[in-house]
């Protein structure tokens, strides 16, 4: 079994951007370290040959549930426009390049069904199988795989990929003044 | 049916990149915030079976890890630090994470040594990493050899109880799972020269040397 830290390693990014798809940016934290603190205590008991993404994955999920009741509002939170575009940045450095940040997305992603939204961060951001993603959301694997189909049909209909334009061009480029 | 449609692509890109940027910091910043916090809530929680750090020292990139006993492992460069946690994984606990702040002290009193300004090192030990009973009695009279002065193998297998066990003071003294602490470097051949050590005999050289000089 091998180190802990490696898992972090290794998973720290995807289940990161899993938590961020389900959750939103400003929760997703709150369920990474939950879901990491709850994996450590029960690592020493995992399967050899156990699907560790798929694993953590699952714990994530019931982690997002978790985070999602005790703060019982809408089920993902979406920072409003002004902190987006306005937000200082805690470090000093120049404010980041906000075009970049994509609300729209964030807000399209937020507006799916809550099991469109999971099949979707399992499935493409996690990369699970739907078999997978089934056994996590429960039901067929059909219907995961119908629910991520959903899922992204919709985002595609609700979200139109922004072409960069001029004046997120001016923006990166004045930042540093 | 193919897993992602053809559809899907575009989406795909942007997806990617928003999920990655979260709140404004790079994932990178945010990942290193959250395994600090994790770390430190496995702390309190009594889930930090092993803490890990590394320290720079003249004898290279030290691994220094420690259970709530003790100090159980210090290891060289040579060894490769990625084997040495993956045998702490297997023979202490995988519950095995970086977390500096347990080995605080040990790293001060390392730092301290090298300057010349340490003789004894006075920290808890954890020696489960330390196998059969003959290399702990090895270890235990290791710590007997005082700073600045050397024993030969076969002086160390008299004290030891077990004369004719040279070569098996030689073996404990290869694998003592905390050199520097527990200082298998002041063991040297009986012709005088310095033996091999676990950090190489470069390493070995330069520890006697700087304790003569003191």
């Amino acid at each position: 079994m091998k180190p802990f830290e490696r898992v972090v390693a290794e998973h720290g990014a995807t289940v990161l951007r899993v938590c961020r798809a389900v959750l939103g940016p400003v929760d997703a934290e709150d369920a990474w370290s939950e879901t990491f603190l709850s994996a450590l205590a029960a690592y020493p008991r995992l399967d050899e040959g156990a699907n560790v993404e798929a694993w953590l994955v699952t714990i994530a999920h019931r982690k997002a549930i978790d985070v999602t009741r005790r703060r019982a509002r809408a089920p993902i939170a979406v920072p409003d426009v002004a902190e987006l575009t306005h937000e200082p940045s805690r470090d000093g450095l120049p404010e980041r390049d906000v075009e970049q940040r994509d609300p729209d997305l964030w807000r399209a992603l937020a507006a799916l069904p809550p099991k469109q939204r999971q099949a979707v961060a399992y499935h493409h951001v996690a990369g699970l199988a739907y078999r997978e993603v089934a056994a996590i959301l429960g039901g067929s694997t059909e219907a995961a795989r119908r629910a991520a189909a959903d899922g992204m049909a919709t985002l595609r209909r609700t979200y139109v990929p922004a072409a960069p334009h001029p004046s997120s061009a001016r923006a990166s480029k004045g930042s540093a003044s | 049916m193919s897993d992602t449609s053809f559809d899907d692509a575009p989406l795909l890109g942007p997806l990617a990149r928003v999920l990655d940027q979260g709140r404004g910091d790079d994932s990178r910043a945010a990942l290193s915030r959250l395994h600090d916090r994790l770390a430190a809530d496995a702390a309190s929680s009594g889930l930090l079976d092993v803490a890990y750090r590394t320290l720079d020292t003249p004898v290279g990139t030290l691994l220094l890890a420690a259970t709530d006993q003790g100090v159980v492992r210090i290891a060289f460069d040579v060894e490769g630090h990625d084997a040495v946690l993956d045998r702490i994984a297997r023979t202490v606990s995988p519950r095995v994470l970086r977390s500096p702040a347990r080995l605080d002290r040990l790293a001060t009193e390392i730092d301290e040594y090298f300057a010349g300004e340490r003789r004894t090192f006075d920290l808890p030990l954890d020696l489960t990493m330390a196998t059969g009973p003959f290399r702990r009695e090895v270890l235990s009279h290791l710590r007997d050899i005082g700073y600045g002065r050397t024993a030969s193998y076969a002086q160390v297998a008299l004290a030891a109880g077990s004369p004719r066990a040279v070569r098996a003071v030689g073996t404990a003294c290869a694998r003592n799972p905390l050199p520097l602490v527990v200082p298998c470097h002041r063991v040297v051949r009986s012709d005088g020269s310095s033996g091999s050590y676990a950090g190489g005999p470069e390493a070995k050289r330069l520890l006697l040397a700087l304790e003569h000089a003191a």
